[in-house]
């Protein structure tokens, strides 16, 4: 147990620790860096919490695709430092603002802002965590009430990814006029006996 | 609980293995190396001439509709694992929510490759 509340100290660490680097580092791709770190670190405090598979799509999905998605983000943007350094200034109020509400955001959906209950649900929420691993497998208990107790916002979450889909073809799809696209039915079609042709050529006259 | 985290007592190791190590190539790189830093070492060589362009250029906003398509599909594998793992458990009802919750986003695809959004060029 001790092993486990120094694996807690240590992620939760690493944790804050880069998510500071995150916002205080000059260079967006190093920015991007950091924050994989960080993801990385909540990964290991989900799996000292025991949701495995919650650590495991993190590692999956936030390292290894939305992270590759910030770096094009970042790279699309045309990067001068100088610029942005000096818009920091300009933004420390409008984001801390914006960290304030997050914050008390946070506190309310815990249950507790100040000793008093906000959120009457969330203390019996919290409580209701997964079974005991000895009665069942943390991603098996995960799927047994995703898809027939929550199966409306199930479908809801499909709805999203359908149209996060169209929308960023929508939104970035344009097709280029000037180059040349291979056609496959064409080829495919292509008859062997039209596309060779015998020319008589005359002697001293040329095609 | 400690069972759980007895089970990944190897992958710490590894990690701290590979902490140790990435610490000690990095160190040892910086301590033996020979370093005699002159002007003309530490200036870019361009094929003789200087640079006259930065290297971050903008990238094309055609690979970031790839990563977008590739993390949707990769959303809606990660639905699948658990669905797999409870098959036993969910019955018909959570097979079909499942068949409808592939079939918005067979539309989806369907649409996307109508459009041509896969084909490169």
């Amino acid at each position: 147990m001790v092993i486990a509340t120094l694996a807690f100290y240590l992620f939760s660490a690493v944790a804050v620790a880069s998510a500071l680097m995150v916002v205080l580092s000059r260079n967006p791709v190093h920015s991007v860096l950091w924050l994989i770190l960080t993801f990385f670190s909540a990964a290991g405090l989900f799996v000292i919490l025991g949701a495995e598979f919650v650590a495991m799509l993190l590692v999956i999905v936030y390292v290894g695709a939305v992270m590759v998605l910030f770096l094009f983000v970042v790279m699309m943007m045309d990067v001068d430092f100088a610029e942005l350094k000096s818009g920091m200034s300009k933004y420390v109020r409008i984001g801390s603002l914006i960290g304030l509400v997050i914050l008390i955001e946070l506190l309310m959906a815990t249950g507790y802002w100040s000793g008093w209950i906000v959120a009457d649900m969330a203390p019996d929420m919290r409580a209701a965590v997964t079974p005991a691993l000895e009665e069942t497998q943390n991603t098996i208990a995960l799927g047994s009430i995703l898809y027939t107790q929550y199966v409306y916002l199930f479908q809801a979450a499909g709805l999203v990814l359908l149209v996060a889909m169209i929308g960023a073809i929508v939104l970035t799809m344009r097709h280029r006029k000037d180059v040349k696209r291979q056609s496959i039915v064409g080829q495919i079609y292509r008859d062997a006996d039209k596309a060779v042709e015998m020319i008589d050529v005359k002697p001293g006259q040329g095609l | 609980m400690p069972d759980l985290l007895r089970e990944y007592l190897p992958i710490a190791i590894f990690f701290g293995l590979a902490i140790v190590l990435a610490i000690i190539l990095t160190l040892s790189a910086i301590i033996v190396a020979v370093r005699r830093p002159d002007p003309e070492k530490l200036s870019a060589y361009e094929c003789g001439f200087n640079a006259f362009d930065d290297a971050r250029m903008k990238f094309d906003v055609r690979f970031y509709l790839v990563a977008i398509l590739f993390i949707i599909f990769d959303l809606e594998v990660a639905f699948l694992f658990p669905w797999a793992a409870s098959f036993q458990h969910v019955g018909l009802f959570g097979f079909w929510s499942m068949m409808v919750f592939l079939a918005v986003l067979t539309i989806g695809f369907v649409y996307e490759w109508r459009k041509g959004a896969l084909e490169w060029a």
